[in-house]
């Protein structure tokens, strides 16, 4: 499967290790070189320079022949406005976003985005670990 | 009309005033304490501090009952956020971004959100008007249909020049409306009327054919 990650922070360079080791083609992108010293050292895949919320750096990360797509940047807009273009500007099949906020989840999943709030699945394996 | 703004800096700020100016009940969701506080200094409780993204800040402002939204911030992601929370929330009619990217107008438009504001087309927009070699210029763009009116200018060392129309296999989807010739009254092309240098043409096109159809004209 060819994936492209947006963010290469410790979740997107996490991901990036495991999809790559899998034998998935992998493309991370991140606006901050520095970033890519999080990938793991036998990291195979392409580390890109660029904004993922731009038609041209997405084009240059191989969005068109992408099976899927992983929005997971520090800014929920920025991962959003993203995961739209890689959905409905390119028809990406699985495109997956990570928004922090989780009202704003919610509805961008009502409106038919792959999402995931980290705020409200810790809050609630915490809460479990609480209660136990 | 109940207008909600998102982002008090310099755009925000001005439209406000024009807005208030005009009658309109105009409210600013601003994310800095400063620029929030010295708005209301000046203007009165029209600034709220908030993340205009957030569907909270959002009610609490009474988002539901506005008849506009307008997002001004600098970023084009947040914009597209607010308009959208607005548009599939609180069902806000009419929602307009600002947009910085000029490329994302069309993404925008794909996304649902009705107007999109660039203000880096339109200063390039007078820019290419001021300059007069430039060889092609946006007079109007016909939104709901697509379409866009441009004008071409034929240099004198076009190689179309004595050419007639028929010979330029123009863009489908292109039609040249008038041409405006020196010392003589505008004409509608037909298909012999033979191109002069210095000729000026009013055309109708997309705005994927534009490039093509300024090729085609001037023979480049």
């Amino acid at each position: 499967m060819k994936v492209i990650i947006m963010g290469c922070g410790r979740v997107g360079a996490r991901l990036a290790g495991l999809l790559d080791a899998d034998g998935h083609s992998v493309t991370i992108l991140d606006t901050d070189a520095y970033s890519f010293r999080r990938l793991p050292p036998k990291f195979g895949g392409t580390a890109l320079i660029g904004n993922g919320i731009n038609e041209e750096a997405l084009k240059r990360a191989g969005i068109e022949e992408a099976d899927a797509f992983v929005a997971v940047t520090q800014g929920d807009n920025r991962n959003v406005m993203a995961t739209q273009i890689a959905k409905h500007i390119f028809n990406v099949p699985k495109v997956i976003c990570r928004i922090y906020d989780p009202l704003r989840q919610e509805l961008y999943s009502t409106l038919g985005l792959e999402t995931f709030s980290p705020t409200t699945i810790f809050a609630q394996i915490l809460k479990e670990k609480v209660e136990s | 009309m109940y207008i909600v703004v998102v982002g008090g800096g310099g755009l925000g700020y001005y439209l406000t005033k024009a807005l208030l100016d005009e009658g309109h009940e105009v409210l600013i969701i601003e994310k800095d304490a400063t620029i929030c506080e010295n708005i209301v200094e000046e203007m009165g409780s029209v600034c709220v501090r908030g993340d205009g993204c957030e569907a909270s800040t959002l009610a609490g402002v009474g988002t539901s009952r506005a008849d506009m939204l307008i997002a001004v911030t600098g970023d084009d992601e947040d914009n597209l956020v607010a308009c959208q929370v607005a548009k599939h929330k609180f069902n806000v009619p009419q929602t307009i971004a600002r947009i910085r990217n000029p490329k994302n107008e069309t993404i925008f438009k794909k996304l649902g959100i009705d107007v999109t504001v660039s203000s880096t087309n339109i200063i390039l927009e007078h820019i290419q008007t001021e300059v007069p070699t430039h060889p092609l210029t946006h007079l109007l763009t016909i939104r709901d249909k697509g379409l866009e009116v441009v004008q071409v200018k034929i240099p004198p060392e076009a190689t179309t020049v004595g050419k007639t129309i028929r010979e330029l296999s123009l863009p489908p989807g292109s039609t040249l409306s008038l041409i405006i010739r020196k010392e003589h009254k505008p004409i509608i092309p037909k298909a012999n009327t033979i191109l002069q240098a210095e000729d000026q043409i009013i055309a109708v096109t997309t705005p994927e054919l534009e490039e093509t159809l300024r090729a085609t004209l001037r023979g480049a």
